[in-house]
């Protein structure tokens, strides 16, 4: 694994947004949506970005993406031509060319696609957009990433209303593909989607993944959504990473007391399985206002004095595996089975080849 | 066997649109017995919302109840059917709210902005006092917010005499759900319907409202009809689940028959499509074949027929099976268990 180069380093990046208050909208404080992340996602590999509402994880995306600015740190891509690039100082010009190599796959299918716009204007457009003026030739292509996300190229010119939100995802994870991106960043690309869907739609991102040696970055709440998909798993906090290691590690034994509550309240689909007696007391943070030390400390049931006071740094406790806790040697958190609860099931490993489940 | 404190038998709910005919319940049939807990499941378009809302009588436009019954049982011992009452008249006002209260999905939509919660609790008590509280003298103002503030303390809001004076939008999602089930089980329902009620939640607050409410449960005894998507949240919270799809009741049974030997190939197939975290990372899904279909294009016979991996051709494309019993607690409509039915001309 560690033979294979990184894609994308982002070293301490921090976004803020003000807060204003008053007739005259006077900065009073700032939110610290991000709050020093760092880390790489190496080329093929898909990194989850795991976390609750508010902690961080879409505009972590976004900084990526460089829909917003970040307010300081590094985004150090390396671009198709082996360049080493920082994208977080790069003004609109600058980024253009490197806009195609970085593309994104929406949370709401019914909102990201144009209504008055057919699959094939839809789907083509970044290709238009990207100076691929021959119709003829985006029509080949548009035929060829529907039939990649299994679509029928016929109903190209059909419009988004005549498409279940399903096949609306398969529309946009097709569009996010069409300028060949390095880096495809899908935020909550299932949560909107039906149960029996939503399998469905994990399965072609894994598919796809393999076949054309994409590098995902897959923002989503639902661990066992994240668990389906990545091949390390990196949880947030308010603003902060609180734990990065492999899926098998993190699952199996996570380090962190946070990763550890939020695995426990995830509802078990088995009414034998014990219900989550174990619930995490206390809400998230405020970003506005975190608490001192640890940010975790109100919540955590393993506190000592020096998580009241002292910010525990990221540090790296096994090889490959960060923890930002101060007992985190100590601690021994229960994880949930690797073990294969049901059937035999498909399994794709990181190097993308498929075998059968024993 | 006690006696159900509400039957729903044959419910149909259709919605005339210029489009067409939409039968979003059709034919729904199940039983919630008092202290039990039912949990409704389906995914989108399933009806579970809709059946919902007709037990509540609060269908809107283009939509109506076009046939069955809602029996609720009251106190009394008489059962009334609660589609034959004016969905505006005193009668089903007086049921509304104070014998079958509603926990909404979004709560931050059903509260009002411009009061306090604490004077929506309020108003909610004073206004069924005469079905919480048949004799006795008038509430007076400082007795039902004394009632309103120990309300709060029993949903584990923290300093709840000066949380009652917040608005909704003072309060964070979980605080403001946790208020929503107080005034829900304000008036000391016999019914309580939850619809989604952790679905706009996070997942350690989401935690925290299913043990609350399992508590409450326990500890009132109150009847819960539990609606969800989340076949996770359903198995920990329910002890007879209905699984729906487009319309109609696919199977229902115990908790632990629908998953330890689910019946109909829509249970089934739905299981096993479920992310879980006891797999290895990077495992391939099993699916479910194709979409749901829309709801003005559906399908003839079973609704579930074309995707399902068992369908008998000539039959299921045909007939709609009716809901049979299989075994002791469980009920599935499916001509796989029925083979006489489905061998009939």
């Amino acid at each position: 694994m560690s033979a294979t180069r990184w894609l994308l380093e982002v070293r301490r990046l921090k976004k803020s947004f003000p807060i204003r208050r008053g007739w005259n909208r006077k900065v009073v404080g700032a939110v610290a949506a991000v709050d020093d992340v760092s880390f790489t996602i190496r080329e093929g590999e898909t990194l989850g970005l795991v976390g609750e509402s508010g902690c961080g994880k879409t505009t972590t995306a976004r900084c990526i993406l460089r829909a917003m600015a970040p307010t300081s740190g590094e985004i150090l891509f390396r671009a198709a031509d082996g360049r080493v690039v920082d994208l977080a100082p790069l003004s609109r010009a600058e980024l253009r060319p490197l806009r195609p190599q970085i593309q994104m796959v929406f949370q709401d299918p019914f909102g990201s696609l144009n209504p008055r716009m057919t699959i094939f204007d839809n789907v083509g457009e970044p290709l238009l957009v990207n100076g691929l003026r021959d119709r003829r030739a985006r029509l080949e292509r548009v035929a060829d990433l529907l039939e990649l996300t299994g679509l029928r190229p016929e109903h190209m010119h059909r419009f988004p209303h005549a498409f279940s939100g399903g096949q609306r995802q398969r529309i946009g994870i097709a569009r996010a593909l069409a300028t060949e991106p390095r880096l495809v960043v899908a935020d909550e690309p299932v949560s909107a989607l039906d149960v029996s869907v939503q399998a469905q739609v994990l399965n072609l991102l894994l598919e796809l993944q393999q076949r054309l040696h994409l590098t995902l970055l897959f923002v989503a709440h639902d661990l066992a959504v994240v668990k389906h998909i990545s091949d390390r798993v990196a949880v947030m906090y308010v603003g902060q990473l609180v734990e990065l290691a492999t899926a098998e590690a993190i699952f199996r034994h996570p380090r962190h007391p946070y990763t550890a509550a939020l695995m426990r309240a995830v509802p078990v689909p088995d009414p034998h399985a014990p219900s989550g007696d174990v619930a995490l007391a206390g809400e998230v943070a405020n970003p506005a206002n975190p608490p001192a030390g640890c940010y975790f400390h109100p919540r955590c049931p393993f506190t000592i004095e020096a998580c009241r006071t002292e910010a525990p740094p990221l540090r790296e406790i096994e090889a490959g595996h960060f923890v930002r806790c101060h007992r985190a040697d100590e601690l021994v958190l229960a994880g949930v089975g690797a073990e294969p609860a049901r059937g035999a099931h498909g399994v794709v490993d990181s190097r993308g080849s498929q075998r059968e489940d024993v | 066997m006690t006696t159900p404190v509400l039957r729903v038998n044959d419910l149909r709910v259709h919605f005339f649109l210029d489009e067409g005919l939409v039968r979003a319940v059709d034919g729904v049939s199940f039983e919630v017995h008092p202290g039990q807990v039912v949990g409704i499941v389906g995914e989108s378009g399933c009806g579970k919302s809709v059946t919902m809302k007709a037990i509540l009588q609060i269908v809107e436009p283009p939509g109506r109840i076009v046939g069955g019954q809602i029996l609720f049982q009251k106190d009394s011992g008489a059962a009334i059917d609660l589609t034959r009452l004016s969905p505006k008249g005193a009668e089903l006002r007086a049921i509304r709210g104070a014998e079958i209260a509603l926990i909404p999905q979004e709560p931050m939509a059903a509260f009002s902005p411009v009061h306090s919660v604490g004077e929506q609790i309020i108003e909610a008590l004073t206004l069924h006092e005469r079905q919480w509280r048949p004799r006795g003298p008038r509430l007076s103002r400082a007795e039902a917010r004394s009632m309103t503030v120990d309300l709060f303390r029993s949903v584990g809001i923290s300093m709840p005499a000066e949380r009652i004076d917040a608005y909704s939008w003072q309060l964070s999602g979980g605080l403001r759900q946790r208020a929503m089930i107080a005034m829900a089980l304000s008036c000391r329902p016999r019914i309580l319907i939850a619809d989604e009620p952790t679905t706009a939640v996070d997942v350690t607050t989401q935690a925290q409202i299913l043990n609350l409410l399992r508590d409450l449960q326990r500890q009132h005894g109150t009847a819960i009809v539990f609606i969800t998507h989340d076949l996770g949240v359903i198995a920990q919270m329910a002890r007879y689940v209905v699984v729906m799809y487009l319309g109609r009741v696919m199977e229902q049974g115990a908790v632990e028959e629908i998953f330890h030997a689910p019946k109909h190939p829509y249970t089934r197939a739905l299981l096993k499509s479920i992310p879980s975290m006891n797999v290895p990372p990077r495992t391939l899904l099993p699916t479910i074949a194709g979409s749901i279909p829309h709801p003005l294009g559906r399908p003839r016979g079973c609704p579930f027929h074309p995707r399902c991996p068992d369908a008998i051709p000539g039959v299921c494309a045909e007939r709609v099976p009716a809901l049979r019993p299989i075994g002791s607690t469980q009920l599935a409509s499916c001509f796989l268990y029925n083979r006489d039915e489905a061998s009939e001309p």
